[in-house]
């Protein structure tokens, strides 16, 4: 491939035609112009080669710039970069057969256009690339292929062989050990025309965006590049997307804050709070040491752990808060024991639920604070009632008082007993504050046993049911933790007893014992026993009544009482209601006792794990109260509940119907009924009475002339 | 990558995809489990340390033996005697019908027969609990009226079905009705077939706590009746799904924020149970069942 066979005669055809083909196509361009001058030369012109072009022996540096003439125009698009490609691959030629047909005419064509290039190379292309990359002058910057293409254009340096897009070699030719810019074969114009054409084709933008499908395709490869991911062309077109999609989004910078991420800051930085320790410096080691000594927060890790070997809980970090939650609670408030109760979930925010006991002597100031405020209430609400009687009295017409009496309201039981024995802290997440939750009353169990309701989340929600729940969402809530706790609180057999100083049955009514102590020779019950039987476990907790007290108390005791202290009370001797005393199962009743539903024991207890009976917990899940669980192992033991606070029933939920409708007034003496007059009667009235009252008046002034006549006479 | 031979691109480019696949889209991938549970830990029931190692050793022989494209980890459904653990294992469609198996010590897998409509009418008499044992027979007595000649009998038939057919039907009708996966998981090609989408970075936060950016995994049946002008709005390679806006009864799903927006949970309330998690800004997503398995026909009162 040495020499250029010496054939000028066919060859002039070919590219001529391809020649006029392409110049067809194309604008008018500067470089067209002196080629009709090329064919006129003829074959002079190779020999003049040599002189002009530096080091550029006419032998083997041809048959490369003979091929990537012909490999442009095979019409590759992308074809400014091929020439100086394929500069370093001489062994890869494939078209020595082109090389045969137009070999001379070829040549001269491409040494015409290196001369011209050379002559006028820094004008050409820089106009060229200033028309086609000013209007994306920072983008076309970021890749460095490209200018480093334009770059060796401008300075005439080779591509070489496509080295991987490392910038720094482009940049510097001299590396490279490749001719400078003679390696550097100028298209024929009519290719390289069209190579513009196409870009400029490419570099369009539509209408309705910036983005022109050049920019794309620049960003797009990039991106491959940089990346580098396995099997790019399957995931070409999610590539695409996401390109297509980080261009209209771009990171923020570092200086504006990210507006949709704040709450989650915020969250993170009250959790921070959490686990800062309060007191510092000198102090930390006394702290310490009080620290260790005791403290009333239970360890919740452990039992985490435990109860995370039966599948049931929080993860381990949320459990770590929770943890760093209660912490925080009994340093606030004066707390004794304190127990994490569990979790309800509601619909917008959960519950978590800690069950505590203040210490001896420290009365809880808000309960009075409130009965307080409640009995002001009652007494302005009396003080109403009783201007309203008077001013009734004075009407004529004596309204009847209603017949309906109130059932006696069941005084609620006291503090630290029966349903209040212990105190109630909610709240919605680690780190939040901890808001108490009130007493139940007796009343409010018995209605939140007809309802059933999901809780919101947030604690001054109203309770909408039927029958009307007296209360909000937080005596709801705590409705519920007390029916859950007295249902579902148990503990191995012999971990309580009763003690030994008991008053006799008889005073407290058989009522039956209210109190329990820790058992100190508890030895443990092996776990496949507390799996067996259901008799190995107690309720530690008092059953409520159907009164909605763990005492009974009856109700029409009270009900004398405040007769005595009102006023008006006729209906006194309506007769004594025979009530019956309401009694449940006593404390500590094993499990086995406990009604079963639908045929279905209320329990199922399980080993934690069957592969390794040595080593697992008993685990026992409440049926009547899906989340309810226990476990116990050894010593140790207890209850948890996790779940929406609902019982759980076979049946569906039936709402109680409403009362039914009370009689009317039957009519007597005082109350007649009677229908309202008609707008006819009423007029007739009216003009009946006007008739009299004229009748009248000129009965007077006869009258008068009578007396002024008999008086003149 | 093979797929330079045109026998089947579309299926080369599925092939690909799925073992690209990072995050767990649907419920949850055995490869991602630990971390789902982990997330969905918010609901209080997840699965004890011993059931997490005997499911991500016996989830990856399943997938060998059956030849599965992917294993997902259903759930649980609680029995009064045992639980069981449900699988499924789908193949490259993935609004396929997938094949359920079941397990009672998350090691030794069955295979559940697909679930059919009679199988869905015969077992909606069946309630109560599970009993967790599958070869347990719940009875049902109905009046049947046979004709004999003239005279028309009604007897009591006392029909027996299965606990295996009511656990295939519980499963299909927990799966169509509140299997959830966000907008934008997967997507549809002009050609068809679903896919999984690579390049899906998770919902924004905002979007993230909108019921509408969550879809029902199940073919659609409310987007046929929209109107044209809503549909407008859609962009049909995302949105060919049904959201989760539309569900009766309204308020059937609660969305909480968890951790200070950094997990957003959904939570049925029509099967209590089943819990869906998604990380915002990131591609952990999955959900969850577990649960008595019973419907919680109540919900219209307890809203």
């Amino acid at each position: 491939m040495g020499d250029p066979p010496p054939d000028p005669e066919t060859p002039p055809h070919q590219p001529s035609s391809r020649r006029s083909s392409q110049a067809s196509q194309r604008r008018s361009w500067e470089l067209s112009q002196p080629q009709p001058t090329i064919s006129e030369d003829g074959p002079e012109i190779p020999l003049d080669h040599p002189t002009n072009l530096q080091g550029w022996s006419p032998g083997a540096p041809l048959t490369p710039q003979e091929n990537l003439m012909f490999q442009a125009e095979e019409g590759q698009l992308g074809g400014v970069e091929y020439p100086s490609l394929n500069m370093g691959f001489p062994s890869e030629l494939q078209y020595q057969p082109y090389l045969e047909e137009g070999g001379i005419q070829a040549t001269r064509n491409a040494s015409l256009m290196l001369q011209q290039l050379q002559q006028g190379q820094g004008n050409l292309f820089q106009q060229l690339d200033s028309a086609y990359l000013d209007t994306q002058p920072g983008f076309l910057g970021q890749f460095n292929m490209y200018q480093g293409e334009d770059l060796q254009f401008h300075q005439g340096a080779p591509h070489g062989p496509y080295m991987r897009d490392d910038p720094a070699l482009q940049y510097s030719p001299s590396e490279l050990g490749f001719m400078p810019f003679s390696m550097e074969v100028p298209e024929p114009e009519p290719r390289e025309l069209a190579v513009q054409n196409a870009k400029a084709y490419l570099l369009q933008t539509s209408v309705s965006c910036s983005l022109s499908l050049y920019e794309h395709l620049v960003n797009l490869l990039t991106k491959i590049l940089n990346q580098r991911p396995e099997d790019p062309l399957s995931i070409l077109e999610s590539l695409n997307r996401t390109t297509q999609w980080e261009w209209f989004h771009p990171r923020l910078d570092t200086m504006r804050d990210d507006p949709e991420m704040e709450s989650t800051y915020e969250m993170a930085d009250r959790q921070k709070g959490l686990f800062l320790r309060s007191g510092a410096g000198a102090e930390g080691e006394q702290e310490m040491e009080e620290e260790v000594a005791e403290t009333a927060v239970p360890n919740i890790m452990e039992t985490a752990f435990y109860f995370e070997q039966a599948g049931v809980g929080l993860s381990s970090d949320e459990s770590f808060r929770i943890f760093m939650a209660l912490k925080q609670l009994v340093e606030q408030q004066p707390i004794h024991t304190c127990r994490f109760w569990g979790k309800i979930l509601g619909l917008s925010r959960s519950y978590l639920v800690a069950e505590v006991e203040f210490r001896e002597g420290e009365e809880e100031g808000e309960e009075e604070e409130m009965e307080e405020m409640m009995e002001g209430g009652e007494g302005l609400e009396a003080h109403g009632e009783e201007e309203g009687e008077e001013d009734e009295e004075k009407v004529t017409d004596i309204i009847p008082k209603p017949m309906w009496k109130a059932p006696p309201v069941i005084p609620k039981e006291e503090s630290r007993s029966g349903t209040n024995k212990y105190l109630y802290f909610v709240c919605n997440e680690p780190g939040r504050p901890w808001t108490r939750l009130p007493h139940v009353t007796p009343v409010q169990i018995v209605q939140a046993r007809k309802i059933k309701k999901y809780f919101t989340g947030y604690l001054d929600a109203p309770v909408i049911s039927f029958p009307p729940f007296p209360g909000n969402e937080a005596n709801y809530l705590r409705a519920q933790i007390a029916r859950i706790s007295a249902a579902t609180h148990i503990s191995p057999l012999g971990f309580y007893q009763f003690g030994e100083e008991e008053g006799d049955e008889e005073e407290e009514g058989g009522a039956g014992r209210d109190s329990y102590e820790e058992n100190p020779d508890f030895e443990g019950i092996p776990v496949l026993e507390l799996v067996d039987s259901m008799a190995n476990w107690v309720h530690h907790t008092q059953h409520i009544l159907p009164q909605g007290r763990c005492t009974w108390v009856n109700p029409l005791q009270k009900m004398e009482e405040e007769e005595e202290l009102g006023e008006e009370e006729e209906k006194a001797d309506e007769g004594m209601e025979e009530v019956e005393q309401e009694v449940g199962p006593p404390l500590l009743t094993p499990l086995s006792e406990d009604a079963e539903i639908m045929h279905m024991s209320p329990w199922t207890a399980r080993l934690s794990c069957s592969l390794c009976p040595q080593y697992s917990v008993a685990v026992v899940r409440s049926n009547l109260w899906p989340g309810a669980y226990a476990y116990a192992s050894g010593k140790k033991f207890e209850n948890i509940y996790i779940g929406w606070g609902h019982k759980y029933s076979p049946e569906n939920f039936n709402p109680p119907l409403p009362a039914p409708i009370q009689h009317e007034y039957p009519s007597s003496l005082d109350i007649m009924e009677i229908s309202d007059p008609t707008v006819e009667e009423e007029q007739a009235l009216k003009a009946a009475q006007e008739q009299a009252l004229a009748a009248a008046e000129e009965e007077e002034e006869d009258e008068e002339e009578d007396e002024d006549e008999d008086l003149e006479d | 990558m093979e797929g330079q031979s045109f026998g089947s691109p579309w299926r080369q480019l599925l092939l690909a995809t799925w073992r690209a696949l990072i995050g767990a889209v649907g419920a949850m991938d055995a490869e991602s489990l630990l971390l789902s549970l982990e997330l969905a830990s918010g609901s209080g029931q997840g699965l004890s340390p011993d059931r997490r190692a005997s499911l991500l050793t016996s989830l990856t022989l399943v997938k060998r033996d059956y030849r599965y494209d992917r294993v997902l980890f259903w759930g649980r459904i609680l029995g009064l005697v045992a639980d069981y653990y449900i699988a499924q294992g789908l193949s490259e469609d993935q609004l396929a019908p997938r094949k359920t198996l079941y397990s009672l010590n998350c090691m030794e897998w069955s295979l559940l027969p697909p679930a059919t409509e009679e199988m869905v009418v015969q077992t909606s008499v069946v309630k109560g609990r599970f009993m967790g044992d599958p070869s347990h027979e719940y009875e049902h007595t109905e009046l049947q009226k046979t004709s004999e000649g003239d005279k028309v009998f009604e007897e009591e038939v006392v029909v027996q079905i299965k606990e295996e057919t009511r656990l295939v039907s519980v499963i299909d009708q927990i799966d169509k009705a509140v299997a959830v996966i966000p907008r934008g998981a997967l997507f549809k090609t002009p050609f068809g077939p679903i896919h999984v989408n690579r390049t899906f970075e998770g919902l924004s936060l905002s979007e993230a706590k909108k019921l509408s950016s969550y879809f029902h995994f199940r073919e659609p049946v409310e987007l046929r009746n929209k109107t044209l002008l809503e549909k407008a709005d859609l962009d049909p390679s995302l949105d060919f799904m049904d959201s989760l806006e539309h569900d009766i009864p309204k308020g059937s799903w609660s969305i909480q924020a968890e951790r200070g927006n950094a997990l957003v949970v959904l939570r049925s309330l029509l099967w209590p149970g089943l819990t869906f998690f998604h990380a915002p800004r990131t591609k952990n997503c999955g959900y969850i069942y577990v649960g008595t398995g019973e419907k919680n026909i109540d919900l219209p009162f307890m809203l």
